[in-house]
């Protein structure tokens, strides 16, 4: 493998960069998305804040449909909304319409589980102090479950890292279109393994990152 | 003060309709201590939430100061809640926060500037005798000192009501007294209203002016603490007085008391002073009627001593209804305690 490695090198940091690309930006989009849509999920529900069956039953069910797909058929599935809101259905642009898609209702499921974890008492002293329902949601709920939330985000990151290697199958680079052409096609051993490995260090480092944030903002003593 | 008029409530549990309160009547008054003692799933905690609007009544009205906060907007509710307090039994505190922020995140919501909430929560905290502990986390306090981060908390906006959801019903004897302290405390202080909701009624005797029971959703009685201390209608009522002092007389007794003619069980209530009257001695020697005490106690209500004999007076019956009536007039309370409950009747009747 040594012999090799000044092939190799450019080749994983390639694609190494193009993975952090794509995660990267579907991660911070599909938070955007995904983290009002938790609170929705939280809030609209019976005796909580705002109450309302019918967002709460609409979100429930989208949530639900979009998560019981895996996302090689997902992929595949909304390539015409893929061209639509990007003009391409292949390469890195046309990877990031899908992973957005996938991601952000798994955050909004794992969100919804975190803040769920806010004891509602904590809810109703506020409200009863005459604070408003704004307020309850950024300066109380989603402060006292942060160190939930990043251990959300951590697991959402880490599934999404595994997305972006089935994306591999659209051409849209990264590790996973790696593996997949030299590491399948070709049957390049090193190639395949380096991918491996360079996966499990990126999960184990982003995981030990979450988990020293959770705890850091749990700062309970 | 506060005002509830014929309130109702009503819960959907699945298909079946609970009914919460039932036509409920209370009216507080500016500066006191208002308690509500009830077994748990009698209401008491809805009712609380009344008062400031967390539980909306099916039908009636809430008046906070003359102003009926169901006609309210949000806005103006807000306005009306940053003005009543509230302390629970699970504290509620934010766990993220330490004691500062705890007292200080309603301030800060309310845009109040920096340099006073230092001073406000500093003061505040001197209050509750927690100003050694700005700086902790609620996970490093105990029970005791969690509820006085509560009550600081509840005071930052200063408010004119206090309203105490089962506030020591999860501390110790001890802590649970210290609380009340502050809280009787902050009452003289500070002017404040407080309406507080109980099982138990040593916290009653300790703090309150006026005490409504429930039971079942309704308020079955309401009066002064010392009036339904010393004259309680119903069983309820009564049951909760017992942890207090044991005044029930066994049917062994009742029995043998029976055996010595035509007698009376009587229960007088002596208030403050009057208990160092020696009516008994008066009535034995002007009446010649045989007394024998039967059970004998003293409560302090909020510092007036309360004190409760069952005495069985025995004699001609002429004599004795003299006695009765001299007493009347001699102590704060008498019940003549042949009907003092149902048990006693049946006995006697046998």
């Amino acid at each position: 493998m040594m012999e090799r490695f000044d092939e190799l090198l450019p080749l994983f940091s390639i694609s190494l960069y193009e993975t952090i690309l794509m995660v990267a930006i579907s991660l911070v989009i599909a938070t955007i998305i995904g983290v009002p849509l938790g609170v929705l999920l939280v809030i609209t529900r019976a005796d909580h804040l705002a109450p309302n069956r019918w967002v709460f039953q609409l979100l429930n069910t989208v949530v639900n449909i979009i998560r019981s797909l895996p996302f090689i058929i997902l992929m595949l599935a909304i390539i015409p909304f893929t061209e639509l809101i990007v003009g391409t259905s292949i390469g890195i642009r046309g990877a990031i319409v899908p992973l957005i898609v996938y991601i952000a209702p798994f955050i909004a499921r794992l969100v919804e589980t975190a803040l769920l974890e806010v004891d509602y008492g904590i809810i109703e002293a506020y409200r009863g102090m005459g604070a408003s329902r704004g307020q309850i949601v950024t300066r109380i709920i989603l402060r006292e479950a942060r160190s939930g939330i990043l251990l959300c985000m951590t697991i959402a990151l880490i599934g999404l890292i595994g997305a972006t290697a089935m994306a591999g199958v659209i051409g849209a680079g990264g590790l996973g279109d790696l593996a997949l052409r030299y590491g399948y096609q070709q049957w390049d051993l090193p190639v395949m393994f380096g991918t491996v490995i360079i996966l499990i260090v990126l999960v184990q480092i982003i995981q030990s990152l979450g988990n020293y944030g959770a705890k850091k903002l749990k700062k309970t003593a | 003060m506060i005002e509830l008029k014929n309130i109702n409530k009503t819960f959907n549990v699945g298909k079946t309709k609970v009914e919460a309160l039932k036509n409920i009547n209370l009216n507080v008054s500016e500066g006191e201590i208002f308690g509500v003692i009830g077994f748990s799933g009698a209401g008491k905690s809805t009712l609380l939430r009344m008062i400031n609007l967390l539980e909306k009544p099916t039908s009636g009205e809430v008046n906070v100061k003359g102003k009926n906060l169901l006609t309210l907007n949000e806005r103006e509710l807000r306005n009306v809640r940053k003005k009543i307090g509230i302390i629970f039994q699970q504290f509620n505190l934010l766990a993220s926060r330490n004691v500062f922020d705890n007292v200080a995140e309603i301030l800060r919501m309310n845009h109040v500037p920096k340099k006073e909430i230092g001073q406000k929560v500093e003061e505040l905290l001197l209050l509750v005798g927690l100003e050694d502990k700005a700086n902790q986390y609620p996970a490093n306090l105990s029970g005791g000192q969690k509820q006085r981060v509560g009550i600081a908390r509840a005071l930052a906006m200063d408010p004119e009501i206090l309203l105490c959801d089962e506030a020591t019903s999860a501390l110790d004897p001890q802590t649970t007294d210290s609380i009340l302290e502050l809280l009787l405390d902050i009452n003289k202080k500070l002017g404040l209203t407080i309406v507080l909701i109980t099982h138990e009624m040593d916290v009653i005797k300790k703090t309150c002016d006026r005490v409504a029971v429930m039971e079942n959703g309704e308020v079955i009685e309401q009066g002064t603490v010392i009036d339904v201390f010393s004259n309680p209608l119903e069983a309820t009522t009564k049951s909760f007085l017992r942890n207090l002092y044991d005044d029930t007389i066994t049917e062994d007794m009742l029995v043998k008391l029976r055996e010595s003619g035509h007698s009376y069980i009587l229960r007088l209530a002596f208030r403050g002073e009057s208990a160092l009257d020696p009516v008994l001695n008066v009535i034995s020697s002007r009446y010649s009627v045989i007394t024998n005490i039967v059970h004998g106690s003293i409560t302090y209500l909020k510092g007036t001593p309360l004190g409760i004999l069952l005495v069985h007076i025995s004699g001609d019956e002429a004599n004795l209804k003299q006695a009765i009536s001299y007493l009347k007039d001699a102590v704060y309370h008498v019940d003549v305690s042949l009907e003092l409950d149902e048990r006693h009747k049946e006995v006697l009747a046998q």
